[in-house]
C-alpha cells in the first residue's frame, strides 16, 4: 500500500492535463489563439475573452465547491441568477416597467442601489435554501429544487415576462468594463475566490466545511455548529449567484427572466466535479474548480473560434466531460495504481 | 396514529395519501369555481396534455428509487421527436422510423447506465453529459423546426375514443398503459423488487447476491426508453421536431416523482404516486388557464409551492420512521 500511495498522482493533475491538451491543440492548430494585443488600453485576444466569458460560471462554481464539500448541492443558482438580474434591471428603471409603454421619464437609479438590492435579495434566497437544508433538514437537491422551480416564476413575474433593456453607463461597467486592462467581471471572480479563501483559510470555516461533508454527526458531536456551517455555504452560494446575475445583466444590458442562467447551475456543478471535488462531499479542491471552469470555457471558445458549427458544441462538451470523468474515476485510478504497484514489485525483485 | 394502524395504513404511505387528497381537493376546487371543469373533456385533456411528462416521470421514478438520477430525459424527448421528423422527411418507411426512434433513448440509457456502473461515476454528471450529447445530436439533425410529413402522425394525433364530451386520445391511452405496465413491473417482478432493494441499501443488495450491476444498468435503459416513447408521443402534439423542445422537463419529471411521495434517497416510491404528482402539476396549469387572471408565470410559483408543501409533509411523516427505513426498506 505504501508503495502505491507514494506514487499516487495529485488529483489536480488530471484536470490540468485536460486544460493543457485543449490549449496545446490551439497552439498548434488555431492561428493567433495566444496573441494578446492592447486595444484602447485593454488587453485583447482569445485568452482574455475566455477569462471574461467564464467569470459568471467561475463566481458560482467557487461557491458551489463549498456547498458540494458539505455534501450538498445547489441547483437553484440559475434561477437566483435570473431573479437578481431581473431585480437589477427593474431598479435601473426606478422599479417600474412604464418605460415599456413609452414613458421615458423613468428615473435612472444610482449604481450602488442597482448592485446592493439584488445582492440582498440573493442572500435572502440563499438563506432560504440554507434554512431548508440545515434547520428543516431537507435533502439539498430537493430543498434547492423548490427555489429552482419557483424562482424562475418569480423572476418572470417581476419583469412581467418581458425582456427589460436599459443603458446605464455606471452599471454596465460591472459586466463590460476593464480595470488595469483586465475584464472587470474576471476581477470580480477573483474577488469571490479570494473572499472564499479568506473565510476558509483565515477562519476555521474551511475545516468545519470538510468536517460536515465528511461526517455530519461526528462533527456535530465534536462541537461544530453544523447548522451554521450549512447555512453559511448556501448563503454564500446565493450571494455568488446574485453577483453572477449582475455581471450577466450588465453585460447584455437587459434581463430575460425566462432564459437567463438556464442550465448554468449544471455548468457550475460540472466545473466543480471535473475539478476533482467528489459529489459525496468532504475534501474539496478549489484550484480544481477554477481549472474546471477554464476547461469548459476554453473548450467552448475553441469550438467557436475554429468555425465548428455551433450545434457540435454540446456534443464535444459531452465527450470531454466523459473523458475527464472516466480518467478520474475510481476504476481507472485502481488500474493505474495496480500497474504502479506491479512495477514497484518488479523493480524490487530486480534488485 | 393508532387509528391509522388499525385501518392498515402505515405512516410511510401517508405522503401518498396526502398527495391524493390534495389532488382531489384541487380537482373539487376547480369544479366548484369554474363552469364545465367537471366535464369529461377537462379530465381527458388532463391525461392527454400530461402524457409526455407522465411517461418520462415513470422512467425517472425507477431511477430515483434505485438511488440515482437521470438529467438526460428532456433532451432525449426533443431529439427523438427530431429524429422522427428528419426520417419522415428523408422518406424512411414508418415501420423503421418507430423502432429507431424508440431505440435512440434506450441505447443512450444503456450506455449511460454502463458508464455509471462500470466506472462508478456519479449519475448526476454522466446523465448531464448524456443531456449535452442528446441536445447536440438534435441540433446536428436540424437547427430549425422540421415538420413531419407522414399522414400516420396527423391521423394518430386526431384519433380519440369519444367518452362524454371528451376524447381518450393516443397519448392518454399510452400514459395509462405505461402506468399499468410499470406498476406491474415494480410490484410483481424480481426486477422491480431488486430496484427497491438496491435503493434501500446497495451494499445489502450486493451481499444478498442480487444482480446489482445488471439491474442498475437496466434502470437507466428503462428510463431512456420511457423518454424516447414520450418523445415519440410528443410528435402527435406538434407534428414536428424542434431542438429546444423539452427544456427543463427533467426537473418537472423529478418534481412529479417527489410530489408523488418518492424519496430522493432511493428505496421508496410508487408509480401511482408519480401519476398523481404529474396530474397535480397538470391541474395547476388547467386551473390557471380557467382562471384567466393569473399569468402563466404563476404556474412555476405554484408548482414550487406544491413541492415545498409535499416535501414538508413527507418530512413530518417519514421522520418518525427514519430509524425503520433500513429495516423495512
Amino acid at each position: 500500500m505504501g508503495l502505491a500511495e507514494g506514487k499516487s498522482i495529485p488529483k489536480i493533475v488530471w484536470p490540468l492535463m485536460a486544460l493543457a491538451a485543449i490549449l496545446l491543440f490551439n497552439l498548434i492548430l488555431t492561428d493567433n489563439f495566444f496573441r494578446i494585443t492592447i486595444r484602447d488600453g485593454h488587453l485583447f485576444g482569445s485568452l482574455i475573452d475566455i477569462l471574461r466569458r467564464c467569470s459568471p460560471t467561475m463566481i458560482m462554481a467557487v461557491a458551489m465547491t463549498y456547498v458540494i464539500a458539505t455534501g450538498g448541492i445547489d441547483i437553484s443558482v440559475g434561477s437566483v441568477l435570473a431573479i437578481s438580474g431581473s431585480i437589477a434591471s427593474l431598479v435601473v428603471w426606478g422599479g417600474s416597467t412604464d418605460y415599456l409603454a413609452g414613458d421615458d421619464t423613468a428615473i435612472y437609479a444610482a449604481v450602488g442601489l442597482i448592485i446592493v438590492i439584488p445582492l440582498l435579495a440573493s442572500i435572502a434566497l440563499g438563506a432560504f435554501n440554507g434554512l431548508m437544508v440545515s434547520v428543516v433538514g431537507l435533502q439539498p437537491f430537493i430543498a434547492t429544487l423548490i427555489l429552482m422551480t419557483a424562482g424562475r416564476g418569480i423572476a418572470q413575474l417581476l419583469t412581467g415576462g418581458k425582456v427589460l433593456n436599459f443603458s446605464h453607463a455606471g452599471f454596465e461597467f460591472v459586466g463590460r468594463g476593464y480595470l488595469f486592462g483586465i475584464p472587470f467581471p474576471f476581477i470580480l471572480a477573483l474577488g469571490v475566490l479570494l473572499l472564499g479563501l479568506a473565510i476558509t483559510k483565515l477562519t476555521p470555516m474551511g475545516l468545519y466545511i470538510q468536517a460536515v461533508g465528511g461526517n455530519k454527526s461526528a462533527s456535530f458531536f465534536s462541537g461544530i455548529n453544523t447548522k451554521l456551517v450549512i447555512l453559511f455555504v448556501y448563503i454564500f452560494s446565493g450571494f455568488a449567484a446574485g453577483l453572477a446575475g449582475l455581471v450577466m445583466t450588465a453585460d447584455i444590458t437587459g434581463a430575460d427572466a425566462g432564459f437567463m442562467g438556464l442550465y448554468m447551475e449544471l455548468d457550475a456543478i460540472l466545473a466543480v466535479v471535473i475539478g476533482g471535488t467528489p459529489m459525496e462531499g468532504g475534501k474539496y479542491n478549489l484550484k480544481g474548480t477554477v481549472v474546471g471552469v477554464l476547461i469548459i470555457q476554453t473548450l467552448t471558445t475553441t469550438i467557436l473560434t475554429r468555425g465548428v458549427p455551433p450545434e457540435y458544441t454540446t456534443i464535444v462538451k459531452a465527450i470531454v466531460v466523459l473523458v475527464v470523468l472516466i480518467i478520474q474515476s475510481k476504476k481507472v485510478r485502481e488500474l493505474i495504481e495496480h500497474r504502479n504497484l506491479l512495477k514497484a514489485v518488479k523493480a524490487s525483485e530486480a534488485v | 396514529m393508532k387509528i391509522l394502524n388499525k385501518l392498515g395504513i402505515s405512516r410511510r404511505s401517508m405522503p401518498l395519501i396526502a398527495t391524493f387528497v390534495v389532488f382531489i381537493a384541487l380537482y373539487v376546487y376547480g369544479g366548484v369555481s369554474y363552469r364545465n371543469f367537471f366535464s369529461s373533456r377537462v379530465f381527458f385533456n388532463l391525461l392527454t396534455d400530461n402524457a409526455v411528462l407522465g411517461i418520462t416521470a415513470v422512467g425517472m421514478t425507477f431511477v430515483i428509487i434505485s438511488g440515482g438520477i437521470d438529467l438526460s430525459v428532456g433532451a432525449v424527448i426533443s431529439t427523438t421527436a427530431m429524429a422522427v421528423a428528419v426520417m419522415t422527411q428523408a422518406g424512411v418507411p414508418n415501420a423503421i422510423v418507430i423502432p429507431v426512434a424508440l431505440l435512440y433513448g434506450t441505447v443512450l440509457g444503456l450506455l449511460m447506465g454502463f458508464i455509471i456502473e462500470y466506472f462508478k461515476a456519479p449519475p448526476f454528471i454522466v446523465t448531464l453529459a448524456g443531456m449535452f450529447f442528446s441536445r447536440g445530436f438534435g441540433y446536428v439533425l436540424s437547427l430549425s423546426s422540421v415538420p413531419i410529413v407522414y399522414e400516420f402522425y396527423a391521423k394518430a394525433s386526431a384519433f380519440g375514443i369519444k367518452i362524454g364530451n371528451g376524447r381518450f386520445t393516443v397519448p392518454g391511452i399510452a400514459l395509462i398503459a405505461v402506468i399499468i405496465i410499470a406498476t406491474f413491473l415494480s410490484r410483481r417482478t424480481k426486477f422491480g423488487r431488486n430496484i427497491y432493494a438496491i435503493g434501500g441499501s446497495e451494499q445489502s443488495a450486493v451481499f444478498m447476491g442480487l444482480p446489482v450491476f445488471r439491474t442498475k444498468i437496466l434502470v437507466y435503459t428503462l428510463s431512456g426508453f420511457c423518454a424516447s416513447l414520450a418523445g415519440f408521443i410528443y410528435t402527435f402534439y406538434t407534428l414536428s421536431g424542434y431542438g429546444l423542445a423539452g427544456i427543463g422537463l427533467e426537473m418537472d419529471a423529478i418534481a412529479s416523482a417527489v410530489i408523488g411521495g418518492t424519496l430522493m434517497t432511493g428505496g421508496y416510491g410508487t408509480i401511482f404516486g408519480t401519476l398523481i404528482g404529474t396530474l397535480i402539476q397538470g391541474l395547476i396549469k388547467t386551473i390557471i388557464s380557467f382562471n384567466g387572471q393569473f399569468s402563466v408565470y404563476w404556474i412555476r410559483l405554484f408548482t414550487g409551492g406544491m413541492l415545498l408543501l409535499f416535501i414538508l409533509l413527507q418530512k413530518a411523516f417519514v421522520a418518525g420512521t427514519a430509524g425503520m427505513k433500513k429495516a423495512d426498506g
